[in-house]
């Protein structure tokens, strides 16, 4: 085993850029200086009306904005934000040339409704109006940029112009724990030795009035509207569901050999992923946590550590009632009697659920709470919940030395990836 | 020269216009002609899905009533795949077999949406209008029926796949991309077998009007898809499930599976699709596959699409490659993410039958040698390209 290589003889892969955007703000300074400070990003919605909506209030970042709005033309603004911030950081490759593939997290794309009624509008009046009539106006118009927009490849092509990453880019989707994917394969691709590079990015800026009401028809949002900044409850007695957020992370991983041969900062290790499907139910977890437990398991084997090497969780802490049981169950089975003993904190009580951009969002505050030595806390801890005795920070930061951290995602479709994070040599 | 690690191809699942698992698209490939509905979407055709026993892949009704057709076809095409690998059941190794699913978005509700677009500039407040109908008429689980890696967690409840489960989106390339990193991770060891593929429903409405934005379509006559270039070219898009089980060499052997093929090489790469750029990459991408290619005993299965810019540029491409080739398009139809898998499975049947299904079209020529090999392209309609060299086990 050289310095370069980890428990397996594969490469090391060290984090040596990082960009993330949240409803807290830009950067990694402003989101830092916030999350530990406790400070919520949840607010009430202004960008669509909310007439007869159960949930008015989301994450959202309203001070970026696009022509032509919508959930790709946001996302990949979003996108080029923070990869501009994590290149920069990583002094790696020239502008517009990355030297390496890009794992892009990506919400599904859909026609959105302003652009399904534009294309509407373009009929005329019409008493009814059905798709062969959209077709008819779609064939006498000229939509091809919305034809464009959203191709689900569209978000992805564009960014690999704009920064020049190499070969074909993945756009991936594995709901709430994309962002943990898009690591994962990253990660992949440097120890199998095809680059030194990967650019991973999660997104997503789907905040609009249908993608609000379909989480709310599963009854899986927060309702507690007022103050905003209080919906938001992971691991609280009294928590009811999760608040939709936008956000964007990149991260830049190298080789350890690389990054090292360039002299490049290092400001993280990833040392190991884990993954396990579940084929329980489409939005509930196995009763028994077996795929969470197992996903956890195989991270810390991934990365050749005992669980006793853990010193901090970012949990996935959605704020479900059924999300944090079940995560408490599966920490309970790694931890054993550490379990309550080990602070495991939820970002999302302060920034919300991200979605599609949670997993890459959370390493980055990882990351930070690993450089900074500061653990961001758990808003909202107003009533312990007696059932997940867990100690999540409550309210207030801590200062703590964290050597190796978790990060946990899961999804529908019975998504679960967990990360393991390692503070830089 | 055979490696442990090599990609083979040990299981076949497709459903198309042309019917059910792979030994229907051999007889209906060696007899061939469209299965084309002018009817329902005029003025354009599409392929139509062959009827699916669906009780045979996806016993649990509650299952089936939990998904929309594109997922009903996947996952009765990934149980196929399952079944012609002979591992579907079991659940030691269903437990550690990865999963990439290449993925678009699910069926809308096309009555909802249609009384929506009526009421809404009629509305006194639009906005809520539109919040009122969304909330009160939108099905509560349609959302899991649209999420584009539920096709895979459907796939994983009902075939018990769980080792692993990606979702790949974009197209054409997507499907390329998912079978490329099935392949790399292969042969790498992170991974033993590997469940790759896709499902597209191409009667949909929702699809049409998308590719209708940017005249995409083809319309009347629906001829194939060399002969259509002279008056237009576009795309005629088809109903299609595809999944391949991915095996290493020896991991195969260690079950005594046979094979359909062997993944020797694959490479996928994009461009801007300025003139000439899209040709670069495809002799790029053949000129490093030299080692395992002979072009003695090998044909063409392109994926080409029927529009008009890149179809015509990888026809001259593959005038300059010199072999056989057949359009993949004009037997299945365009079925954008599961294209490439669905062309990957038309060549593999033929190697495993040792000689090429006969012309689809007056264009095509006829292969006379015995079939051993075949390059497989993937030329997104509007990006990516992907190319393919699949030998005999």
């Amino acid at each position: 085993m050289s310095n370069d290589t980890d428990h397996l003889r594969r490469p090391i892969i060290v984090v040596t850029g990082m960009g993330v955007l949240t409803s807290l703000g830009q950067g990694q300074a402003d989101n830092w200086k916030a999350l530990t400070s406790g400070i919520s990003g949840i607010k009430r919605i202004t960008r669509f009306p909310v007439d007869g909506l159960r949930t008015t209030i989301a994450g959202t970042v309203d001070f970026v904005s696009v022509p032509e709005r919508s959930a790709p033309a946001l996302s990949e603004r979003l996108a080029e934000l923070v990869i501009e911030e994590a290149v920069a950081q990583a002094g790696i490759g020239r502008i517009g040339d990355f030297p390496g593939p890009l794992f892009l997290a990506l919400p599904p794309v859909e026609l959105e409704w302003p652009q399904r009624l534009a294309v509407a509008e373009a009929l005329g009046a019409n008493e009814g109006v059905a798709y062969d009539d959209l077709i008819r106006a779609a064939a006498a118009g000229s939509f091809e940029p919305v034809y464009r927009r959203f191709l689900f490849g569209s978000v992805a092509e564009n960014l690999a112009d704009r920064f020049g990453t190499k070969g074909s880019p993945i756009a991936t989707s594995t709901a709430c724990a994309s962002g943990g994917t898009a690591i994962q394969l990253g990660v992949e691709a440097i120890r199998r030795g095809e680059t030194d590079a990967a650019l991973v990015v999660g997104t997503d800026c789907s905040v609009n009035a249908e993608s609000l009401i379909r989480f709310s028809l599963l009854s899986a949002l927060s309702t507690r509207n007022d103050p905003p900044a209080s919906a938001s409850r992971p691991f609280s007695k009294d928590r009811e569901g999760f608040v939709m957020a936008e956000g964007a992370g990149a991260l830049v991983l190298e080789s350890l050999a690389g990054a090292r041969a360039r002299g490049a900062t290092i400001l993280g290790v990833l040392e190991g992923c884990g993954e396990v499907a579940d084929g329980f139910h489409r939005t509930r977890s196995s009763p028994d946590g077996k795929p969470i437990i197992a996903c956890m398991r195989d991270a810390l084997a991934d990365a050749g550590l005992a669980p006793d090497a853990v010193d901090y969780i970012n949990a996935h802490g959605t704020g479900t009632p059924e999300n944090d049981k079940m995560e408490w169950v599966g920490v309970q089975a790694v931890f054993g009697d550490r379990a309550g003993t080990i602070p495991m904190s939820s970002n999302k009580s302060m920034i919300g659920h991200s979605l599609t951009a949670a997993g890459a969002v959370e390493a980055i505050f990882t990351i930070l709470t690993m450089r900074n030595g500061l653990l961001p806390p758990t808003i909202n801890y107003d009533i312990p919940d007696p059932a997940l005795p867990v100690d999540c920070v409550p309210n207030v930061a801590r200062e703590a030395r964290v050597r190796h951290a978790i990060s946990n995602s899961f999804g529908f479709g019975g998504q679960n990836v967990c990360l393991v994070l390692g503070a830089a040599p | 020269m055979a490696h442990e690690r090599d990609a083979l191809i040990t299981g076949i699942g497709i459903v198309s216009s042309l019917g059910t698992g792979i030994d229907a698209h051999w007889t209906a490939l060696n007899n061939f002609s469209p299965v084309l509905d002018t009817e329902t979407f005029a003025p354009f055709a599409v392929h139509p899905m062959a009827p699916l026993d669906l009780d045979r892949q996806i016993p649990k009704r509650g299952d089936q009533r939990q998904m929309e057709a594109w997922q009903r076809i996947g996952v009765y095409a990934a149980g196929l795949a399952l079944d012609s690998a002979g591992v579907k059941g079991n659940t030691d190794l269903l437990s550690r077999m990865g999963m990439i699913v290449a993925a678009g978005g699910g069926e809308r509700d096309y009555a909802v949406d249609s009384a929506i677009m009526a009421g809404y500039p009629k509305a006194a407040n639009p906005g809520a209008y539109l919040n009122e109908h969304l909330l009160g008429d939108l099905r509560p689980t349609l959302f899991l029926a649209q999420l584009s890696n539920l096709l895979a967690g459907n796939i994983s409840i009902v075939h018990g796949v769980i080792g692993s489960s990606r979702t790949f989106m974009g197209e054409e390339a997507s499907g390329a991309d998912a079978v490329r990193i099935a392949c790399a991770r292969i042969a790498a060891g992170q991974g033993d077998i590997m469940l790759v593929g896709g499902s597209y429903n191409a009667q949909r409405p929702d699809f049409l009007l998308h590719y209708e934005m940017a005249h995409l379509l083809r319309r009347a006559p629906f001829d194939p898809v060399w002969a259509r270039q002279a008056s237009g070219g576009g795309m005629i898009l088809g109903s299609l499930g595809c999944f391949l089980v991915l095996e290493s060499r020896s991991h195969a052997a260690a079950r005594g599976a046979g094979a359909y093929g062997h993944i020797a090489a694959i490479r996928t790469d994009r461009c801007r699709r300025r003139p000439g750029e899209a040709t670069a990459n495809a002799r790029t991408q053949l000129a490093a596959m030299a080692d395992h290619y002979d072009p003695a005993t090998a044909a063409v299965i392109s994926g080409a699409s029927g529009v008009a810019a890149p179809t015509q540029e990888e026809q001259a491409f593959l005038r300059e490659v010199g072999l056989p080739v057949r359009g993949s398009v004009t037997a299945l139809g365009h079925s954008m993410e599961p294209s490439f898998p669905g062309s990957l499975a038309l060549a593999a049947m033929s190697i495993r039958h040792g000689d090429l299904f006969p012309p689809l079209e007056s264009a095509e020529q006829a292969m006379t040698g015995p079939l051993r090999q075949a390059l497989v392209t993937a030329w997104g309609h509007w990006r990516g390209e992907a190319l393919a060299l699949v030998t005999a086990a």
